[in-house]
């Protein structure tokens, strides 16, 4: 009964090890979420709206899944140095300029760029921010 | 029974006061003002309060037509100063402005004026752009373009908005985000800062309020 008993906690505390270890990338999202949703409302929310709408044509809506998922190697250099050409989204053209965000360290791109792909009807899941930052110093 | 009938005096007691309590509200007018001894008709001294008011302008518009205080003249009219390349708080600001709009776009008596202040690179064939984009390039919403110095007068000394050229902010020029509302007597009524959601709501409540001033 004993050895029963020991058995089992030995067991429930491996799958523990295994739940939690799993769950690692899934904390990770929650932190870069809910910091990326501070930088976004300080940095991104005047032209890109509370729930990424966008504005009129001035500014594109940030709903367009397609379009983040084709360009998910240049997301962090467009929030960094900004877009100056145009861009189809959602099949509009915007042309205007979108100015550059040098002041963020890779950190914040990563985790802006990773609450936008994953709020307003986006899920594209986590990157970390050791691939945003290679990807940064590989901007064109 | 006398419980019961004591109990409907005491109802009909508080709706009486508070019936008789209701005043016709109105909103405040702001700015200075002074007073003057005038002569009414009858040749009897008043004692008059002058308010301030807003001076005539003109300005060029979107379509480089030369719009002049008579376009609002007779209207309530709300008010703003931006510029197109800002980043910070303009794309707000008419964002919020643009439910205003679209709540009361089919009065005639409500019209909307923004100003730009980049007085460099706003020209009238950009604010022309800016409009057609914001999906606002109407006779309704004016943009506005004049010189440096008859904008941020009218500005700071009537519309008592702060504005003004700044190298060490990010877009070149620093502002204020206020919607000013201004009644059909050119006087200023409200108030109202463009990038927070509960004043905008305020802004919307308080346009019928002035507009019934105006019907009697």
């Amino acid at each position: 009964m004993r050895k029963y008993i020991i058995n089992s906690i030995f067991f429930c505390s491996i799958v523990a090890i295994i739940v939690s270890c799993q769950n690692q990338e899934t904390i990770d999202l929650q932190n870069y979420m809910s910091n990326g949703k501070d930088i976004y409302k300080a940095k991104c929310q005047n032209c890109h709206g509370e729930n990424g709408e966008g504005l009129g044509q001035l500014a594109p809506p940030l709903t367009d899944s397609v379009f983040l998922k084709n360009n998910k190697d240049n997301l962090a250099c467009m929030i960094k140095n900004g877009i100056s050409e145009k861009i189809v989204i959602h099949g509009k053209e915007y042309n205007e300029k979108m100015p550059g965000f040098p002041e963020l360290a890779d950190i914040d791109v990563a985790q802006v760029m990773v609450y936008v792909t994953n709020s307003f009807g986006n899920n594209q899941g986590f990157v970390p921010y050791s691939k945003v930052s290679t990807q940064l110093q590989n901007c064109k | 029974m006398n419980k019961i009938i004591f109990s409907i005096a005491i109802f009909m007691l508080s709706t009486a006061i508070l019936s008789s309590c209701q005043q016709e509200k109105k909103l405040p007018i702001y700015g200075e003002r002074h007073t003057e001894t005038v002569r009414d008709a009858a040749g009897i001294e008043k004692i008059d309060t002058v308010y301030q008011t807003i001076p005539n302008w003109a300005f060029l518009n979107q379509d480089s037509v030369l719009t002049t205080n008579k376009l609002t003249d007779g209207k309530i009219y709300v008010t703003d100063f931006f510029f197109t390349s800002c980043t910070t708080i303009c794309p707000t600001m008419h964002r919020n402005l643009m439910t205003v709009y679209n709540e009361f776009k089919s009065n005639p008596d409500v019209m909307f004026v923004s100003h730009t202040i980049d007085f460099k690179y706003d020209k009238p064939s950009v604010l022309k752009k800016y409009a057609q984009k914001l999906g606002v390039d109407v006779n309704k919403w004016q943009f506005l373009y004049g010189s440096k110095d008859s904008v941020y007068t009218l500005a700071e000394k009537n519309y008592l908005v702060a504005v003004g050229e700044d190298s060490a902010a990010k877009d070149g020029y620093i502002h204020q985000g206020y919607l000013v509302l201004v009644d059909k007597d050119r006087r200023i009524r409200g108030a109202y800062d463009g990038t927070k959601e509960d004043q905008v709501a305020q802004l919307k409540k308080d346009i019928p309020v002035l507009l019934a001033e105006y019907k009697k």
